[in-house]
């Protein structure tokens, strides 16, 4: 290629096709990295993000597989781009380049980059987080990638909210070390109004993995006035402690997260006026589950 | 802190470091005498030691409890004209420039003019070695392809073992004899080269216990004319430490510090050394004294803590001597680089933590300073909770300690030669320098500016700034028809300068060697006096000469992307790219957008460009190591660029990753500024790709928010980080826990901070990536935390 003649802004720019192909690509947009590896066999699932060094997804220095596709629709959410399934294409704003939330990949190449890290999770005690998004609308997929870092010795853990058909969750409960399952609203009308679903197939869910054996990590998202009332604290505890097993909570204070990425790909979603909960306000929350026996950790 | 460290340390931060040409003035004094014309260079050299010290003012600042000053007052920073003999214009520059100034009085200007020019001008060693270079050399100087460290600093860069705490400077002398006494004049033909040597060592002796005694008759003086008994009895205490040591072996942990200063005063009078000379091993080597004093109930803790704040201050008011030129911009530092080394192992190999690594911790946590620098060696067998304190410590943002992996560091050691022992004694010094602490001199000879030699290699030899030739001739680029034909282009011009940088180098040790002898530097290090050889001179058991390689990261980058988009890609021929560079990518906003977005960068744990990092550091390592040096040793490589990224950078032009013209290179084996997306574990992949265990040490630079830092979990985390990152031999990596106002200047200018992460509650972003709002918002929280 040679230089176009005359002035004005250099016309030598890649068109971005080009570049997807590269399976060492280490530059944004970090799925189409992924992306690359494409042409091998086996289950394939679409993913938003990969995050290395993600140290509040569960035990110890992980790398974190957000895959895209949600049941259900938060008003709080913090991932907002994950809300659809499937590579969707973001309207670029002014001086912005076309790109696309999501991509495309096989296992083999979630995979490889996994491994990447390996050394980091041997020294710290961690793994790979699946998040979402939710990983059991994908469960084939999962499943496949959780059976191939059992045979890596990699410790695994899946961030769900537990909406899911038990059917798909059951094959999941043996490949998986760690759950990390997400407690919205108690009270049904309340979970309706801000998530959309009902939370009864969400309880149901917990209690079976509660008669499974496996290990559950509760995470609470606290919203302010929603799930961080005295109201609903409460309920969580009476809920949790009939299934006595389940004694860690992680406190997911609420952040802002969600509004600035959903300016930033411009997904038109409502603003809500909330803020995030001072310091006395977490110790307040912690105290009180604390007074009921469960262990509480601020952070994921 | 009580009341007298804090009144120390306030006279300490207040002080205006200013030019005192006492030094100067004495040493001239001396040299007019006619004295060294009948002696030889060695004794002469001691003996201008024993003038100054015999007639230096001493300063005793009240409440101190460790004394001694280089100058005749804090921070009154001395010259050595014999080495650089500063004009007028250089005390002007030194005296009204922004940074690292010192003021320079009228009468300092006068006796520099009247005195010291008229006898030192063209005798100075940095006379004589711009005129012993080739024209080669000077070429590739003003070009900026490397600098020279010894064309104002005299060769240093050591550290000191454990043997002042075993003997005193008597006892050293005493050794000196016995040597002497054996020399074998009918055999050795160079006996009485070494006999001169030796008697100059015994001179330099006298001359630092002199300085003790006149301490000693001068507190004595205090003492009677004090009206505080309190006071007036610590005084006559000072006194009788300061009868005792350095002539003799300390016996307490009070004397123990005393004995060191006067030591390092001694090593920084009699020449400037680079780096300053440093004490090393601190918690091993003060650890004897320490429990035997408390032992017998002579020390509590408290006291040991408030003389080690003491002598913390003493380092502080030595500010490095003054640079200017070329070695002002490579170096622009009040720091002289005494890193105090704590943790590591024993001899024996065990982990040598204990006791006084957490004290020293404390004392480095409360006072603060600029000097002494401080780190952490951490071998496997060191505790999690060490690295936690020394953790503690850097996220309140001080920069300090940095952290070293001992295991690297010892492997690095054997590989160049030195026993096991010598090797677990061993640590680092300056910025990250691997040596055998008393036993080796390790010189570093100057940095060498990698990306420079790209651009001379992509303009056939040619420097584009000047339009001089000053490479060799490497082949139209334009022609190259393989990425292997321009890194074969790229190590033609490699060799060529490496060639003249290391011809250099052995005619300016040898300058060294023979006009500016240290002989009281010989008598702290092994073997010089067993050897009777000069420490400039080879007379240590290891002598090894350093070129720093700097700015790997950029030219990784840079060969990167002539790879991909030339090479692999065709999307731009040569001619086209290099327009674009000669046009500083001005009208291609787009083009180098691409650069930086759609192109393989260092740092991303991405073999395209990681192997090219390592292409380089192969191609750096087989140009210099194990080359001869003129001391009996060889030469290595190492790869940190103190502040000299930033002046190499302003004699580049655009480069092809990206970076415009005249801004700074990547520094040390960190990636370029913003060029790592995938967070610090892709970092420290990347960085483990090159071969540390080769080098004699490598300099990592990772930034980090404090909320990153501010909970259990995220500290376990980091230590795990480290942890890993030593387990793949990384030699070094220090953490700057970044301020609200680098946040401010991330809002501002993006590009530059793209691998900036933070943690937005309970989850972690890159901030450039964050809305005004939210960055905002982390702004006002790191704010708090200071």
């Amino acid at each position: 290629m040679s230089l176009p003649p005359g002035g004005g802004t250099s016309a030598l720019q890649f068109p971005l096709e080009n570049t997807l192909e590269l399976s060492y690509f280490a530059f944004m947009p970090l799925p189409s990295r992924l992306a690359a590896a494409t042409k091998s066999a086996g289950p394939v699932g679409t993913i938003f993000d990969l995050k290395q060094y993600a140290i509040h997804d569960g035990p110890g220095i992980r790398t974190t597989v957000f895959f895209k596709g949600c049941p259900l629709d938060c008003a709080w959410c913090h991932n907002p781009e994950s809300r659809l399934g499937g590579p969707e294409p973001v309207h670029p704003g002014r001086d912005e380049r076309p790109r696309t939330l999501g991509c495309t990949v096989t296992v083999d190449s979630i995979i490889e980059q996994i491994r990447r890290d390996e050394i980091f999770y041997d020294q710290s005690g961690g793994g790979v987080t699946f998040s979402g998004g939710e990983p059991l609308l994908q469960p084939a997929f999962l499943a496949a990638l959780l059976r191939h870092c059992r045979l890596l010795g990699i410790h695994t853990a899946v961030d769900t909210c537990g909406y899911a058909p038990w059917e798909s969750v059951e094959p999941i409960v043996a490949l998986t070390d760690l759950w990390l399952y997400d407690l919205k609203p108690i009270d049904d009308a309340a979970h309706r109004r801000y998530t959309g679903v009902s939370n009864e197939l969400v309880h149901a869910n917990l209690r079976r993995l509660h008669e499974s054996g496996a290990e559950v990590m509760i995470r609470l998202p606290l919203i302010p006035g929603i799930t961080d009332t005295d109201d609903n604290l409460e309920a969580v505890a009476a809920l949790l402690q009939t299934m006595p097993r389940f004694k860690l909570i992680a406190l997911l204070p609420y952040n802002k997260l969600g509004v600035d990425k959903a300016r930033r790909y411009h997904l038109n979603r409502p603003e809500h006026d909330w803020s995030p909960q001072s310091d006395r306000a977490l110790a307040a929350v912690s105290l009180r589950l604390t007074s009921h026996g469960f262990s509480v950790r601020i952070g994921g | 802190m009580n009341t007298r460290v804090c009144t120390l340390r306030q006279q300490s931060l207040e002080a205006t470091p200013r030019i005192s040409l006492e030094r100067a003035r004495l040493l001239t004094e001396f040299y007019r005498t006619g004295q060294a014309d009948r002696v030889s260079i060695p004794e002469a050299r001691a003996m201008a030691l024993h003038h100054i010290m015999a007639r230096k003012a001493i300063c005793i600042n009240p409440g101190e409890l460790i004394v001694g000053e280089r100058g005749p007052a804090p921070k009154a920073t001395p010259t050595y004209p014999e080495i650089c003999t500063h004009t007028p214009a250089d005390f002007d520059v030194l005296d009204t420039r922004e940074k690292v100034w010192f003021r320079v009085g009228d009468e300092e200007r006068q006796i520099q003019r009247d005195t010291v020019i008229p006898f030192w001008s063209g005798r100075s060693l940095r006379d004589r070695l711009f005129a012993e270079m080739s024209s080669g050399w000077i070429d590739a100087y003003e070009a900026g392809v490397f600098t020279e460290f010894q064309e104002q600093r005299a060769p240093g860069h050591t550290v000191l073992d454990d043997k002042i705490y075993r003997k005193g400077l008597r006892d050293f002398q005493h050794d000196i004899a016995s040597a002497i006494a054996a020399l074998d004049f009918h055999r050795d033909p160079e006996a009485l080269h070494k006999r001169e040597e030796l008697r100059a060592m015994s001179i330099a002796c006298e001359a630092v216990i002199t300085l003790a005694q006149r301490h000693a008759a001068y507190l004595t003086e205090l003492a009677q004319s004090e009206s505080d008994p309190d006071r007036r009895a610590e005084l006559q205490r000072m006194a009788a430490i300061c009868t005792h040591v350095p002539a003799h072996a300390p016996r307490t942990f009070r004397e123990a510090l005393q004995c060191y200063w006067f030591v390092h005063l001694g090593v920084i009078t009699e020449l400037n050394t680079w780096d300053s000379f440093n004490p090393g091993r601190l918690d091993q080597h003060l650890l004897p004294f320490y429990r035997r004093d408390l032992a017998d109930g002579t020390l509590t803790e408290e006291e040991a803590r408030e003389l080690l704040q003491c002598f913390w201050v003493k380092f502080n008011n030595q500010p490095a001597p003054p640079k200017v030129g070329v070695t002002a911009q490579e170096s622009a530092t009040y720091t002289d680089f005494c890193l105090i080394n704590l943790g590591g192992v024993t001899p024996t190999g065990e982990d040598a933590s204990n006791e006084l690594t957490y004290l020293i911790l404390d004392v480095i946590e409360e006072m603060r300073l600029l000097q002494p620098s401080s780190m952490v060696q951490i071998s496997k067998k060191n505790p999690d909770r060490m690295i936690r304190r020394a953790l503690d410590i850097i996220k309140t943002g001080y920069g300090q300690p940095s952290l070293f992996n001992t295991d690297a560091i010892i492997q690095e050691l054997i590989r160049q030669g030195k026993s096991v022992v010598d090797a677990r004694c061993g640590g680092a010094s300056g910025c990250v320098e691997t040596g055998a602490f008393g036993k080796e001199a390790y010189i570093l000879t100057g940095y060498f500016n990698l990306p420079k030699v790209l651009e001379i290699t992509l303009h056939d030899g040619v420097d584009p700034r000047t339009g001089k030739r000053i490479g060799c001739a490497s082949g139209d680029t334009g022609s190259f028809a393989s990425f292997d034909e321009l890194f074969a282009a790229f190590e033609k011009q490699l060799h060529h300068f490496i060639d003249i940088k290391i011809e250099g180098n052995c005619i300016i040790e040898r300058l060294w060697a023979e006009h500016l002898p240290a002989p009281f530097l010989s008598v702290l290090v092994d073997d010089c006096i067993a050897n009777g050889r000069d420490y400039n001179d080879g007379g240590a058991r290891y002598n090894s000469s350093y070129i720093q390689g700097v700015g790997i990261g950029s030219l990784t980058d840079s060969f990167a992307a002539l790879k991909y988009h030339v090479f692999d890609k065709a999307h731009i021929s040569m001619p086209d790219f290099l327009a674009i560079l000669r046009d500083n990518f001005d009208r291609h906003d787009g083009f180098r957008a691409d650069l930086f977005d759609a192109t393989p960068k260092y740092g991303n744990d991405d073999d395209y460009a990681d192997d090219i990092a390592r292409r380089i550091f192969e191609a750096y390592f087989a140009a210099i190591d194990g080359r001869p040096n003129t001391r009996g040793g060889h030469f290595r490589i190492n790869l940190l660029p103190t502040t000299c990224h930033v002046y190499f950078g302003s004699v580049i032009g655009a480069l092809p990753d990206g970076r415009r013209a005249s801004k700074p290179l990547s520094e040390g084996i960190s990636p370029v500024q913003g060029a790592d997306r995938l967070g610090p574990t892709a970092v420290l992949k990347s960085a483990a790709k090159l071969d540390h265990i080769r080098t004699g040490g490598t300099l990592l630079n990772q930034k980090f928010t404090p909320q990153l830092l501010s909970d259990q979990a995220g500290i376990d985390n980091l230590i795990h980080l480290i942890r890993a990152y030593f387990r793949m031999d990384g030699h070094h990596i220090q953490f700057n826990v970044v301020s609200a106002d680098t946040l401010r200047e991330a809002q501002a200018h993006p590009e530059e901070y793209r691998s900036l992460i933070v943690r937005v509650a309970g989850y972690s972003d890159y901030f450039v990536d964050l809305g005004t709002e939210l960055q905002d918002e982390i702004i006002a929280r790191t704010e708090q935390h200071f």
